[in-house]
């Protein structure tokens, strides 16, 4: 008997995957170049799987801002924010958010899973229900798990499904929390948000939207897709995280809801944590500034987005959405898109391996995210490079698979 | 309801549920109440998910997450059904 038994056919899957090349969960870059170059020993990596959607990892005032703020507060605080964990930063950072979007309360969280936690765990108990799309992040699901409240799946990005479940409670018997995302990050699918909101409001129910891989990226002032559907004021609460646009680490909440404070003091997942370091909430203010005054990073972004989406597409990929700074493409079996992932890393290229369990409708996929920071030719290397390995791999056919897992 | 008229209607709810599993049976398991969705069908928990939302819509009733943690086997499965649609 050993507490890792259970973990066999996990282990087992591993080392299947592993056999077939590079450990894919456990890249190590040597040294990173730029927002979309890194280096594995001598060998150039152009980056397309990183998230880092505005590229502004290495801007030179959103380091600036990381080291001084470093040099003034030290370190790291030592503490959660209810303790000594609290600086001018993480306040400033708060209220600039909160400005950002036009609502009275931001809350700023050491990170974007501690966010989801804070907020789902913080809002709904034992005596709520929850709803969650059926893709929503492993974040969400668990803190679903952690609030005790009782949840229903709804179909994914499918509001008449939503509708159906919420018209079968009871409307006055408990209060209900709706949760969707505005881009999903493995399909790289949008959600419709604004019939999401025509839903909740029919039922009186209370919505969450992570806009985690949106903000930045959807909307006249890059502030998510709920933004760009026009129904910002529609959702009672809208979540993110500094660590993809924003290029830092942490998350955030923001709503209008007069009691929104409250959270500080009822939701442990902001209570009994560490606060962010000074450096990294200055690094995050600083790319809070730089994104709004470079509205052009968006449209750099979408123009990478849609090169990248058109390219592989003419090239015979099946990607699973239309274009967006997630660009997905279909590798039909684990052990197919190990190998085709392996082959793009040998030639200079990091996208990331998505393999069932942790994906939607059981699917292999590569998934490629896309920077403003891409220059035209990173972009055509890519597609390029997706090309030349469908070449290779299609040509030598199930040889070359049974040859790499031999 | 008695247990024998329970273990009854829940026979008569495998039978149906038999049917919607078709899409799941890929190697055509021949499906009791014992048959265990991950060891004989084979499928993962993501799968079994998109398969109670299609048990949901089929008869009009919500079955909480909460309530399949413990779920490994059709018959399981059919209990949480049979409380759900009495609830």
């Amino acid at each position: 008997m050993d507490l890792f038994d259970k973990f066999k056919p996990l282990a087992d899957a591993y080392a299947d995957l592993t056999a077939i090349g590079a450990d894919p969960f456990g890249v190590e870059f040597d040294r990173i170049v730029s927002p979309t170059l890194g280096m594995i020993g001598n060998r150039e990596i152009v980056l397309a799987g990183t998230n880092n959607y505005l590229g502004l990892t290495f801007q030179e005032e959103v380091i600036a801002a990381a080291q001084a703020g470093a040099a003034k507060y030290g370190a790291g605080t030592t503490g959660s924010r209810i303790a000594n964990g609290t600086y001018g930063p993480h306040k400033a950072l708060e209220a600039e958010m909160a400005a950002h979007f036009g609502m009275s309360s931001a809350i700023v969280f050491t990170t974007g899973y501690q966010a989801n936690l804070a907020v789902v765990a913080g809002l709904a108990g034992p005596k709520d229900q929850i709803f969650i799309d059926a893709d929503c992040h492993a974040s969400i699901y668990d803190a679903c798990k952690l609030s005790g409240a009782e949840v229903v799946r709804f179909a994914h990005n499918d509001p008449n499904s939503l509708d159906r479940r919420l018209a079968r409670t009871d409307p006055e018997a408990s209060n209900k929390l709706v949760i969707v995302e505005g881009l999903y990050s493995m399909f790289g699918d949008v959600a419709p948000i604004a019939e999401f909101v025509e839903v909740k409001n029919k039922h009186n129910a209370f919505l969450a939207v992570d806009e985690a891989h949106s903000f930045g990226v959807f909307g006249d002032r890059g502030l998510g897709v709920a933004e760009a559907d026009g129904v910002l004021d529609g959702c009672d609460v809208l979540v993110g995280t500094f660590s993809k646009s924003l290029a830092g680490i942490g998350g955030f909440a923001i709503s209008n809801h007069p009691q929104f404070e409250l959270l500080r003091v009822a939701s442990r997942a902001y209570m009994f944590t560490a606060s962010s370091s000074a450096a990294s909430v200055e690094a995050t203010r600083a790319a809070l500034r730089c994104i709004a005054a470079m509205p052009e990073l968006r449209d750099r972004l979408w123009e990478n987005a849609r090169r990248l989406h058109a390219g592989l597409k003419a090239a015979g990929f099946s990607l699973f959405a239309d274009p967006s700074p997630v660009v997905a493409a279909d590798m039909g079996d684990p052990a197919q898109a190990a190998l085709f992932w392996n082959a793009l890393l040998a030639d200079g290229v990091y996208v990331n391996l998505a393999i069932p369990p942790g994906t939607p409708n059981s699917k292999s996929l590569l998934r490629c995210s896309v920077s403003a920071a891409h220059t035209t030719e990173q972009i055509d290397q890519v597609i390029a490079t997706f090309q030349s390995v469908a070449e290779r791999l299609g040509a030598s056919g199930e040889g070359a698979l049974m040859a790499a897992t031999s | 309801m008695t247990a024998a008229t329970s273990v009854q209607a829940n026979t008569e709810l495998v039978e149906e549920l038999k049917g919607l599993l078709a899409g799941l049976n890929k190697n055509g398991v021949d499906i009791t109440r014992d048959t265990d969705f991950n060891a004989d069908l084979n499928v993962d928990s993501v799968a079994v998910m998109d398969f109670v939302l299609m048990v949901e819509d089929t008869y009009d009733i919500s079955i909480p997450i909460n309530l399949l943690s413990e779920v490994r086997t059709v018959g399981e499965f059919a209990d949480v059904v049979a409380r759900a649609r009495a609830a």
